[in-house]
């Protein structure tokens, strides 16, 4: 036994740089490898977003930053309307599936799913290996699309057809195909992500690790995974269907060919509002891991949670034509989906509830980690409220594509993707680089971006009530737009507050990583498995497979002298 | 109080719609208050002292997990409040459409407004159609029928007074109603994206009064008493 370890042990310190940092099967460097790719992508879509709201509060001025890009894409800094279309859509492409998707799932639920579990290894680590490289894949993809004859994609986010489904329309040619591309590639990555998820949990869990002892964040990471194979169908579908129309002239969304573009957005669409709660459940796992040790705390109703996220999960397949109800569908259609858009409320609230009730009697300690956690609740809940106005149909008429949306989902994602993913990188980064990061730097990182992030998004609420309309590139254009000019402005000048303030954030991730005080195994006292094995993880993780004898979440125990009784030990731990 | 946030209402079922969000607006404001006011407040009274333990809630109890499980019901009957009221304004604009004398067909193209009017004869593709760009005419106090179309890609007819806004779906007939209940010339923007040409999309619409709608129509059919009689 002892010999076959160090056998392996050896055997893993024998492989070259290219197999261990690059391309590696370790669940942790892969980790660490999605990590790297959403954090370069965020830098690319955070720039994009500067461009945009440099454009409409000063439209058709040069934005300082952007006289390097060539002609004909911009004129010496200044955007033209085809190059703002662009930004839009790609800002959009890129922040939820090579930012949201690979941080939360990528970096969080491969680098903690084995390690919560008590696992060597993914289930197929090889596929594993597949699946970031089929990101990366995807990135230069999406990338390159800027660099081709006619510039990336300008169809929105949301690619809706015949605008999409034809050259014609918008001038963009290869961008556009490039951008299915990228897309088709980025979705079999994370098809393969989630086969591995899903075997991994279900049959390589240590001894006593039962579904009800597994964290939270495997459950949230399992049931995105789900969420996002049984969605994603229809969509590679229609992607295949539009690259079809644009390519060899088929017309399955072009009327005049016998199509229907409404076909496009009830594919797009089934799977867009179920890839909200992809990217959602996930981040909030890490919010549930979180919130319970650093209030010392057994996070509240650990089975309601599950069920109520699996239910609200259930629940988005039939809530996708809330996303239509001004597109010319049947009206009649609209009620029964205001109705079960509304009522995707009720398990989110339960979901809300128990993190309130988790912090009711808490002991709790506002680190970094637990400052950004506190911050996604606390501005999901504006996220999740603001959803009802445009889940009712007929507000929706008034406020359908305004800024309205805009800001609606923003404070759904932003927080979720970034405040909660921040939490967890700031909570997992000593298990991760095995050091700690600097929390005075943290706490003033948590503050600029909240305090920033509420002064873009909550005026753009009330120029979204104004009327003023999405993805304009020049709101001047409008006199019932113009009097609203200074909120653009003044979201503009706190977007640069809230980019800028991502330096900190840089800094303090990368000086960490080499100067960073050394973490000690597990610094947050902290119950689940991951925090059992020290830093550097091996290849295998666990030198022999933990027993698990408890809950995740057994904190302050009735009896107990510690207020922690980790998951392998059997009895309370010594010193506290 | 919150009336200056939206564009002024000059349609008839405008009223039911602000309505509809003000009542969202007070249940979901009052339970925001609510719910960030107790976290503020659990924050600091449960705030890490030393010697203070935190107390052991697990919630698997029917007796603790009512913590949540009454809110929640609560937020489930407000929900359903919202659907209702939510309901009887859809019904008032999207159910039955009125019955209109004035019907005009309006045809998004990018980067225009295609303006049809029918004519005196009620009818569209015959001589006296007329046809304009980004110009819509219509009178005052009285249902509008536009048929709206497209002939390229999806264009979103949108007049933000008369909290109107309907998509515009090539190969699609989609009929949209409004009664004005004031003149005035107001404009008309596009709120789909169609294109690099999408924000210039701007039309206008004028309400006219009886008198003045009267004369618009004999200035552009100055024959229309003779035909008709």
């Amino acid at each position: 036994m002892t010999e076959q370890k160090n056998a392996e042990n050896g055997h893993s310190e024998e492989l070259s740089f290219w197999r261990k940092y690059v391309f590696s099967t370790d669940h942790k460097v892969v980790g660490k490898q999605y990590l790297f790719i959403a954090l370069f992508m965020a830098i690319l879509g955070g720039v994009m977003a500067y461009y945009m709201r440099w454009q409409l509060a000063w439209p058709e001025t040069a934005v300082p930053g952007a006289g390097w890009i060539p002609e004909p894409t911009a004129f010496g800094g200044i955007i033209p309307p085809e190059f703002y279309n662009a930004l839009t859509t790609m800002h959009g492409t890129i922040m939820v599936f090579f930012v949201g998707m690979p941080f939360l799932l990528g970096a969080f639920g491969n680098f903690l799913l084995p390690l919560m579990i008590g696992a060597k290894d993914m289930a197929f680590p090889r596929l594993n290996m597949m699946s970031v490289w089929t990101l990366f894949l995807a990135s230069l993809v999406m990338i390159a699309s800027f660099f081709v004859e006619g510039g990336a994609a300008s169809a929105g986010w949301t690619g809706y057809a015949p605008l999409s489904a034809d050259p014609i329309h918008t001038g963009v040619t290869w961008g556009l195909n490039l951008w299915i591309l990228g897309l088709a590639l980025e979705f079999t990555s994370f098809l393969m992500g989630g086969i591995n998820f899903l075997t991994t949990t279900i049959t390589m869990r240590a001894p006593g690790m039962t579904m009800y002892r597994l964290p939270l964040m495997v459950w949230m990471q399992i049931t995105a995974a789900v969420i996002f194979m049984l969605s994603v169908g229809p969509l590679i579908a229609g992607a295949i269907l539009l690259l079809l129309d644009r390519t060899v002239g088929t017309g399955f969304f072009i009327p005049e060919l016998g199509g229907d573009p409404l076909l496009w957005q009830h594919l797009f669409w089934f799977f867009g509002h179920p890839e909200v709660y992809v990217v959602l459940l996930p981040g909030f796992g890490a919010i549930m891991e979180i919130l319970p040790v650093f209030s010392r705390k057994p996070i509240f109703a650990y089975k309601t949670i599950i069920w109520s996220t699996i239910i609200a999960g259930a629940l988005s397949f039939l809530v996708w034509a809330h996303h239509m109800f001004v597109s010319g569908m049947d009206p009649r259609l609209a009620m029964p989906f205001s109705i079960t858009t509304i009522l995707i409320s009720v398990p989110f609230a339960v979901v809300i509830f128990a993190f309130m009730a988790t912090l009711w009697g808490g002991s709790i300690r506002f680190t970094t980690p637990m400052l950004f956690a506190l911050g996604t609740v606390m501005t999901f809940i504006v996220g999740g409220a603001t959803g009802i106005f445009n889940g009712s149909a007929p507000v929706d008429i008034f406020i359908h594509d305004t800024h309205f949306v805009v800001a609606h989902f923003h404070f759904t994602l932003f927080p979720d993707v970034f405040l909660g993913g921040f939490a967890a990188l700031y909570f997992w980064f000593p298990k991760m680089f095995g050091r700690m990061m600097n929390e005075t730097l943290g706490k003033i990182h948590f503050w600029v971006t909240t305090i920033a992030f509420n002064a873009v998004f909550i005026p753009m609420f009330v120029l979204g009530l104004g009327g003023s309309m999405r993805r304009v590139y020049n709101p001047l254009q409008y006199d019932f737009l113009k009097p609203m000019q200074g909120i653009n402005e003044f979201i503009t000048y706190a977007a640069i507050v809230l980019l800028l303030g991502q330096f900190i954030f840089m800094f303090n991730f990368f000086w960490s990583m080499f100067k960073g005080k050394k973490a000690e195994r597990n610094p947050w006292n902290a119950t689940t498995l991951e925090w059992s094995v020290s830093y550097p993880i091996p290849h295998d993780n666990f030198a022999t497979i933990p027993t698990v004898y408890h809950g995740p979440y057994e904190y302050s125990l009735p009896g107990n002298k510690s207020d922690w009784q980790p998951q392998h030990e059997e009895n309370e731990p010594v010193s506290g | 109080m919150l009336d200056h946030w939206f564009p002024k209402n000059i349609s008839t079922y405008g009223g039911e719609i602000d309505s509809v969000f003000y009542l969202i607006f007070y249940i979901v404001g009052i339970g925001f208050l609510l719910g960030e006011a107790a976290i503020f407040y659990f924050l600091i009274r449960y705030r890490r002292r030393d010697g203070k333990k935190a107390a052991f809630v697990n919630g698997e109890r029917w007796s603790q997990a009512a913590w949540i499980i009454i809110p929640t019901a609560i937020v489930l009957v407000l929900d359903l409040w919202i659907d209702f009221a939510g309901a009887q304004a859809y019904d008032a604009i999207k159910g039955e459409m009125p019955v209109s004398e004035t019907i005009v067909q309006v045809t998004g193209k990018q980067f225009n407004w295609i303006i049809n009017y029918p004519g005196p004869d009620g009818i569209f593709g015959t001589e006296d159609d007329l046809t304009k760009e980004n110009d819509l005419y219509v009178p005052v106090n009285k249902a509008v029928k536009t048929i709206l179309k497209s002939e390229d890609v999806i264009h979103s007819f949108f007049v933000p007074v008369l909290r109107l806004k309907q998509d515009m779906v090539p190969g699609r007939t989609i009929e949209a109603w409004f009664e004005a209940t004031e003149t005035g010339k107001y404009e008309i923007a596009c709120a789909e994206l169609c294109g690099y040409g999408h924000y210039t999309m701007r039309g206008f619409l004028h309400i006219l009064s009886e008198e003045d709608y009267a004369a618009w129509v004999s200035e552009n059919w100055p024959d229309t008493n003779s035909e008709s009689n």
